[in-house]
């Protein structure tokens, strides 16, 4: 299987891993549904992280206040309503019922075979976007935003944070260097065990908006019992998956000084 | 009401398609610009031969074609041919074992190349070849060679009398491929030749521009398709993926695309998107027909075990006609259909209900008559002499039967309704249903199949493949009733026996010209429905695509592939 996987990305002409479906090289779709996977689920992963922090270090920081209740209510929302769901409703908002030639109308069936060569084609791909980016980066952001409160919570009782104030820290510093940089460490493990999940593909948002990615492809795959396609993308998940459990140990050490891999 | 105003709006969208036809589709190719289509499965490859999804078959047939092709009706009609061949024309021998098509004139690839026969015969070599695992090899059976007459004439010669010939290069399943392009990707060589797997050559209105496995296939207007004013639609983008209420929303809602293949959904889902306004469904119907079949031998429990339900224990009452016919009568089809099916139904009282020309004009069971239906079994001596609502036989045996049918929700509606109107003219009704697994799974060591019908009657749906009910009807002959020692294996599984109906189907099997064939074909479906009703049909099923209001030039097409006149349709103006 590695020398097979090695063939297929650098010796051209070699044995390939053919599809039963489609019966071509396996790499030759993976590469091609590679750009909407990462470009969909990648970018709704970005969002969903840069909503999350803020929100989680803002509400751990304001533990009880309105902001912290509206954080909890919404990442609730996020975490307990499937993505088919949000998927389905948002299209029927923003595609059904708001008039074709509106600024807010949205188109419900992503375009593939779109490229992005200007202004226009650029603002087509992130109307396009819009909706698979939103609903996903909420049940990101709900997940994440809830890990960052509860670790943020957990130094902020801690002994060196008062010391920190004694010595006449600003709060800005106290927060954002010292507690931010203790908390950040396991919600790091968190989002890189995430990243994994981003290759994956949603499966489901996937096939609400049909943005045809990896996602959709393993799907199809596993229904038309094609055992090479499946095969192929469940041992990349798995390296991805050992890679990014190392990737985030090393950035322990980079964020921690005490941690070292001697 | 809202079924109502969707089927009127159908009927009207299928009444415009052709006005609009005649009127706006001249002028340049490529005048109306792009062409979207969505089918909620993914296109895979786009060579047929080494697929037999219907996404891949109706994708490819933008691009290659066959001989001929199957219109909605069911007829034949000729493509790369010049004209169908039959044995009046001297096209099929008289012996009925060789068949001899010609291709136009003048006909070019895309790449410019000219068709020849050349190209008829490889397709059958690379369909044939040794290790290929051809998907449409059941098109070639029994064809033992293609000669080459002429560069434009090729005989295919068959290893017996075929009276039906038009299998092989007939119909989206066997395209033509181009010789050129195949050449080194005969037998197990056939799924490497990716890139001509993926873009056919081909005659057809399109070529390939880019094809995304499972996801997009984009094509461009051929340049060189043999007539000029084809097609209207400048590109077309083949979208996959989703599902059935996704892509009838994206046209009949959105609009963000014109066409949507198969709308398999509940009858008020479809209502409800057609009211969006932008699209409308369109159906067509073919042979598929839910049907109540009558049990002419006594499946009583209280007889032996290979006596029970064979042709030694006749039924005590379901052998009488009038009984039959009654029971037909009492039921109101078009409710069956509004409840049930939606669009994609419609009641029939045929057995073949489809192709045209095999189609009966048996419409009397279309209307309910409960009265006619009691009347007739008063004048057949059934009364109800105890007062309890069920008729009794003259000796005192209650009309009372079972009906079962597989486990199924629709079918279990319809068991219902059917119970509650045969009540109404005193035939008491037990109802059951049977796991679809163990029902139609044909274990002849279990008492609960379809063929060993240990009920009175049974309800289920069956159709036969291609446009010819030849083998079909041949299912009805005496010596095809399952019993002990056929293994309980068969097709006739009322136990149906009638010497004249076993002559006629042997007078058909020896008949060559079509039109005879329709009419013999008519004749022994009216044995089974009108004239006996041991067969009792119900709706004949068909299938439901959805198109913009703004396209035009389509007719469903339930023999060929869906896209099968691509080339002609059209924006129609609004």
């Amino acid at each position: 299987m590695i020398d097979a996987m090695f063939g297929t990305n650098f010796a051209d002409g070699a044995q390939r891993i053919i599809s039963f479906q489609s019966r071509s090289p396996v790499f030759d779709i993976i590469a091609e549904r590679m750009p909407q996977t990462l470009w969909v689920v990648g970018m709704s992963y970005v969002v969903g992280v840069l909503i999350a922090l803020p929100i989680g270090i803002i509400s751990a920081y304001k533990q009880y206040s309105i902001f912290d209740q509206i954080g909890t209510l919404i990442s609730m929302i996020g975490f307990s309503v499937p993505t088919f769901f949000t998927g389905v409703l948002l299209i029927v908002i923003f595609s059904t019922m708001v008039p074709l030639d509106s600024i807010f109308w949205l188109p419900s069936i992503y375009d593939t075979t779109h490229e992005v060569t200007d202004w226009e084609s650029f603002k087509f791909q992130m109307r396009q976007m819009a909706m698979p980016v939103f609903v996903l980066a909420l049940f990101n952001a709900a997940q994440i935003s809830r890990y960052m409160r509860a670790s943020m919570l957990d130094n902020l009782g801690q002994d060196y944070v008062r010391t920190a104030r004694a010595k006449g820290m600003t709060e800005k510093i106290v927060v954002l260097k010292h507690v931010l940089r203790n908390s950040m460490i396991p919600v790091i493990t968190v989002i890189a065990l995430g990243v994994p999940q981003v290759f994956g593909g949603a499966i489901i948002t996937e096939q609400v908006f049909k943005v045809n990615g990896l996602g959709q492809l393993l799907i199809t795959a596993i229904q038309g019992s094609d055992i090479p396609m499946v095969m192929t993308l469940t041992f990349m998940f798995a390296i991805l998956i050992v890679l990014f459990n190392l990737i985030a140990d090393v950035l322990y050490g980079v964020l921690d000084p005490r941690i070292r891999y001697d | 009401m809202t079924i109502k105003t969707a089927l009127m709006g159908a009927v009207a969208s299928l009444a415009f398609a052709p006005m609009a036809f005649a009127d706006g589709h001249e002028g340049e190719r490529g005048r109306d610009g792009e062409l979207r289509i969505i089918y909620w499965q993914a296109v895979s490859i786009l060579n047929p031969y080494l697929s037999s999804g219907t996404k891949d078959i109706d994708a490819s047939a933008l691009v290659i074609e066959p001989l001929g092709r199957y219109d909605s009706s069911g007829n034949p009609v000729p493509y790369l041919a010049t004209e169908i061949p039959t044995v009046a024309n001297g096209g099929v021998s008289e012996d009925l074992t060789s068949i001899t098509w010609t291709l136009q004139e003048g006909l070019v690839w895309s790449d410019g190349t000219p068709v020849t026969s050349r190209d008829v015969q490889f397709t059958w070599e690379y369909c044939t070849a040794e290790g290929g695992g051809c998907a449409q090899a059941a098109k070639f059976e029994g064809v033992t060679s293609v000669d080459i007459v002429d560069d434009l004439t090729v005989t295919v010669n068959f290893d017996g009398p075929t009276p039906n010939p038009y299998q092989p290069f007939m119909g989206g399943q066997s395209p033509i491929i181009q010789a050129a392009q195949f050449a080194d990707c005969l037998g197990p060589r056939a799924p490497e030749c990716t890139d001509a797997n993926f873009a056919p050559i081909g005659t057809g209105p399109f070529v390939v521009t880019d094809f995304r496995v499972n996801d997009v296939v984009s094509f461009a207007a051929n340049e060189n398709y043999r007539v000029a004013s084809q097609p209207a639609f400048a590109t077309v983008v083949f979208k996959g993926g989703g599902d059935a209420t996704a892509a009838g929303r994206a046209v009949m809602e959105t609009g963000e695309f014109d066409y949507a293949w198969n709308m398999q959904l509940a009858p008020d889902v479809i209502a409800g998107m057609a009211e969006g306004g932008v699209g409308s469904p369109v159906s067509a119907f073919g042979a598929l027909v839910e049907r109540i079949e009558v049990n002419l031998t006594d499946p009583s429990p209280d007889l032996d075990e290979g006596i029970r339900s064979t042709a030694e224990a006749p039924h005590p009452f379901l052998t009488d006609p009038a009984v039959r016919e009654a029971m037909s009568i009492a039921i109101d089809r078009e409710l069956l259909v509004e409840i049930g099916y939606g669009q994609a139904g419609r009641p029939t009282c045929n057995l073949v209900p489809a192709p045209a020309i095999y189609a009966s004009d048996n419409t009397g069971c279309l209307t309910q008559d409960i009265d006619r239906a009691n009347a007739l079994l008063d004048e057949a001596g059934y009364m109800d002499t105890d007062g309890d609502g069920v008729r009794e036989m003259a000796d005192g045996t209650p009309l009372s039967i079972l009906y079962q049918t597989s486990t199924n929700a629709v079918r279990q509606d319809f068991q219902a309704l059917i119970k509650e109107w045969w009540s109404e003219i005193g035939i008491e009704t037990e109802l059951r249903n049977i796991d679809a697994g163990v029902f139609f799974g044909g274990d002849p060591g279990s008492p609960d199949t379809f063929q060993r019908f240990y009920a009175d009657v049974e309800m289920y749906a069956n159709v036969f493949d291609g446009t010819d009910p030849q083998s079909y009807l041949g299912a009805y002959l005496c010596d095809k009733a399952p019993r002990p020692d056929t293994q309980w294996q068969g097709e006739n599984i009322n136990r149906f026996c009638d010497p004249a109906y076993d002559a006629l189907w042997q007078e058909l099997t020896s008949t060559g010209d079509l039109d005879e064939r329709g009419r013999i074909g008519a004749a022994l479906n009216d044995m089974l429905t009108k004239d006996s009703n041991v067969i009792i049909p119900l709706v004949d099923r068909g299938r439901v695509s959805a198109h913009a209001n703004s396209l035009g030039g389509i007719e469903l097409n339930v023999w060929d592939s869906e896209l099968w006149n691509i080339a002609g349709w059209h924006r129609i103006s609004e």
